[in-house]
């Protein structure tokens, strides 16, 4: 007579759970599992040379890392945007995005990047490794390497899922003097593509709003397009993106930093008709919307030809258009000019921007 | 693509109308828009700068934010800060000062407070969290009154008994009434709220024009649309009229949307209403019927109703009224500014003196 | 109490007893609750404001203000020329 005797194979112990599912407060010990999830999950997507030393520190040289005689740029920046996906993005791809474009704005070639992320109990690791894979596609794009991370976990209920810091570190020539305080009487000011879309998007993601649209964030990192635009116009004086408080409030920044007077023009100012009617239905300004993948460049007024061209042989810049000059030194103001043909001052956003229904 | 905002067929008949306006304008006259987007708008676009010097245009007490009255404001408050209540708004509403608070300060204090967009954004919240009480801050002009009525009744076919409304509307016409017998009154003829007579027509206005030998012209919101409307007035005054007129039509007939005044009827009843820096306006609000009590908030919730008082600077009733002008305020742009507002017509999006503090001249 | 968007009515149906539509505002599309304008059709525009419809818009405008707006074209390039515009 044949027995069946138990096939004798997997573990025959109760061991543990490896809970690769969920971030578990286990992942934020230091121990074992911190180990397995920044070897398994953080350096399988976003591993390189210097990350997976495994040191403490990265350790940049001159010489092979950064070339001598240029300056360095720093930058770093929080991402708690909520919900973490949303129409053309992520936190993740936000949180590459938004440091690689801050170091750019100064002219400066961005080349390493830190990333720290504090994760909630319970946060799904399928949707940490979605995450980290758009970090790696958009750093691969931007020719950037993270090479210092680190992260922590807390407990459920003290943080929003998903936390995100990056720094930023990059180099310039000495000689380029790209900064808000350089704008000067007569340049022209140009913005390279239409806003609104990722405030609108991101709003249209938390899901009461009670609409559905095909807006899409415009993150992109945008450091290929700066310079095509910096080798055909060295003396570009002002680079910034209109991220928080919109086009309008970071115009107000620039202003105030030169010490002029800039006038905008609301009939050249570039605006989809699908985030117009999006912004009309929601009581929202377009002007202080938030944008991830544009930026205002202030040229002298005879380079301006020459910077729309090279922004226009870029993806990210085929819309780029001249939206206004800069007038006159004053204490720093914004002027807009209506369709109607009259001129009226904008200011910085002022708190919250609230949905009005008048 | 992109286009702008007004096309350009639009802007030039715009001019076209302004150029009339300056044609025919010989006497000095003040016109009141009262409502809130028509303030906004005429700011935005700088309209006041294209009209002759002898027309001033003055602003009403059209924002329904800045004119609900610390008592209500004070009873949201209350309602927000219960732990088991979901307290929804329009979003303007956050930032109106109470005594010391406002609902933002409740939130941040732990209280559920959220912003929707519609009232029947709120009746779903409700089904949502059966084990919660949803509450609406009913505010605003008629404009949205039907809209509430209507989720009320959706409610009511639904049996969602956790939804209620906080009623805190106001009507235009006794806000008129108001202003034109007020001592100080400068106010020659009005533009009507374009959307508040959408839903109620305008023969309620028939009589007001007829009472005080004042020009009511029905208007929009675009530049085309508000020019066209100073035009009918202006129109009137230099030649002596006083009737009711309609700028607006197609969006507004006389009678108005009856299906939706049909609504209104059914559950709102019209109220004595205090409207904050102005005072008591007598039959100026809407209430809930008897048979609708079982979703009025003021009724479910046990709150107290108090006396309270405003900031001595803040002159928002002269605003309001239209005797003052924002920039006649010794606080304006000083103490008072969008990021720390002592009064109501600040912190609103439409309200006079958010309105001149964002848009203001240049010159 | 003003802000109000016009939208073109693209679909009709019913939620729970109440009449609802999808409206097409240039590419948003909103839910619009229709109580209040029983009447709407697919293909007309409606005034939404605050996820409900004011009214549906009417053709009304076309004959009377489109009316001034000749009478006082012809007056102004009668008196002012062709190119009458404002500085």
């Amino acid at each position: 007579m044949s027995e069946q005797y138990p096939s004798l194979e997997g573990p025959q112990c109760p061991m543990p759970l490896s809970h690769d599912e969920q971030i578990v407060i286990g992942h934020g010990s230091g121990g074992v599992k911190t180990h397995e999830l920044i070897k398994n999950v953080f350096q399988k997507h976003l591993g390189n040379a210097i990350l997976n030393l495994g040191n403490d520190a990265a350790l940049l040289q001159f010489g092979p890392e950064i070339p001598d005689g240029k300056n360095l740029v720093v930058s770093t920046d929080a991402h708690i945007v909520s919900p973490l996906f949303f129409n053309g993005g992520d936190i993740g791809r936000l949180s590459i995005c938004g440091t690689v474009n801050d170091v750019s704005m100064l002219g400066a070639i961005p080349k390493f990047l830190t990333a720290t992320f504090i994760l909630e109990e319970g946060f799904s690791i399928n949707s940490l490794e979605k995450i980290l894979l758009s970090m790696k596609t958009a750093a691969d794009e931007a020719d950037v390497k993270i090479v210092a991370a680190d992260t922590k976990v807390t407990e459920k209920g003290k943080s929003d899922g998903l936390f995100i810091s990056t720094s930023g570190i990059g180099w310039v020539d000495s000689d380029l003097t790209i900064n808000g305080a350089s704008a000067k009487v007569g340049d022209a000011v140009l913005l390279s593509g239409p806003i609104g879309n990722h405030g609108i998007a991101v709003a249209e993601a938390r899901g009461n709003l009670g609409f559905q649209s095909q807006i899409r964030s415009d993150v992109a990192p945008l450091n290929g397009m700066i310079a095509e635009l910096i080798k055909a116009v060295p003396e570009t004086h002002v680079l910034r993106d209109p991220t928080r408080g919109g086009l309008a409030t970071t115009l107000v920044e620039i202003a105030k930093q030169s010490q002029v007077t800039i006038k905008i023009v609301e009939e050249l100012i570039p605006i989809d008709q699908d985030v117009r009617s999006a912004c009309d239905l929601l009581g929202l300004d377009p002007l202080y919307m938030a944008n991830e993948g544009k930026l205002i460049a202030i040229v002298p007024a005879e380079d301006a030809p020459d910077a729309l061209k090279a922004l226009h042989a870029h993806k990210y810049g085929r819309e780029a258009v001249q939206i206004g000059v800069v007038v006159e030194e004053s204490s720093g103001q914004l002027l807009f000019k209506t369709p109607l043909g009259t001129t009226r001052r904008l200011d910085m956003l002022a708190g919250e921007m609230l949905p009005r229904i008048c | 693509m992109s286009k702008t905002s007004i096309n350009p067929e639009s802007i030039r008949h715009t001019k076209t109308i302004i150029q009339e306006i300056r044609r025919i304008t010989t006497k000095p006259w003040n016109i009141m828009e009262i409502c809130g987007g028509q303030t906004h708008a005429i700011m935005e676009y700088g309209l006041d700068q294209l009209l002759p010097e002898e027309i001033t245009l003055i602003h009403g007490p059209g924002c329904p934010v800045c004119v609900t009255s610390l008592e209500i404001i004070e009873q949201a408050l209350q309602i927000a800060s219960l732990s088991n209540v979901i307290f929804t708004s329009f979003g303007d509403m956050l930032r109106v000062p109470g005594n010391k608070q406002d609902l933002f300060s409740i939130r941040a204090q732990g209280g559920d407070v959220r912003v929707v967009y519609s009232p029947m954004d709120s009746v779903k919240i409700a089904q949502q969290n059966q084990d919660k009480q949803v509450v609406f801050f009913g505010v605003g002009f008629e404009t949205t009154v039907p809209s509430i009525a209507a989720s009320i009744l959706h409610a009511e076919k639904n049996g969602v008994r956790n939804f209620s409304v906080l009623p805190a509307n106001v009507l235009v016409p006794p806000a008129m009434h108001a202003i034109l017998q007020s001592p100080g009154n400068r106010v020659n003829a009005f533009l009507a709220a374009g959307h508040v007579c959408a839903i109620m027509g305008y023969q309620e206005y028939e009589p007001i024009a007829a009472r005080y030998q004042t020009p009511i012209v029905v208007s929009g919101f675009d530049p085309f649309d508000l020019a066209l409307g100073i035009l009918m007035c202006v129109r009137q005054l230099e030649s002596g009229h006083a009737k009711v007129e309609n700028g607006y039509p197609r969006y507004v007939t006389r009678k108005g949307n009856k299906a939706a005044q049909a609504m209104i009827e059914k559950v709102f009843e019209v109220v004595d209403r205090q409207w904050r820096g102005i005072g008591l306006i007598p039959s100026s609000g809407l209430g809930m019927r008897p048979e609708y009590k079982g979703f009025d908030a003021t009724e479910r919730f046990d709150i107290e109703f108090h006396e309270l008082s405003e900031s001595p600077l803040c002159i928002a009733g002269s605003v309001l009224r239209g005797v003052a002008k924002p920039i006649d305020c010794p606080a304006f742009g000083k103490v008072c500014t969008p990021s720390h507002p002592l009064g109501a017509p600040m912190v609103s999006g439409e309200g006079a003196c958010a309105a001149y503090y964002r848009y203001h001249k240049v010159n | 109490m003003c802000l109000g968007i016009p939208g073109k009515v693209i679909e009709i149906y019913d939620v729970d007893g109440t009449l609802m539509s999808k409206v097409d505002f240039n590419g948003v599309v909103q839910e619009v609750c229709l109580a209040t304008t029983p009447e709407a059709e697919i293909g007309q525009f409606v005034l939404v404001h605050a996820g409900f419809s004011l009214n549906v818009l009417s053709d009304q405008e076309a004959t009377e203000t489109l009316k001034i707006l000749k009478e006082l074209e012809a007056f102004n390039k009668e008196y002012f020329g062709e190119d009458a515009s404002l500085s």
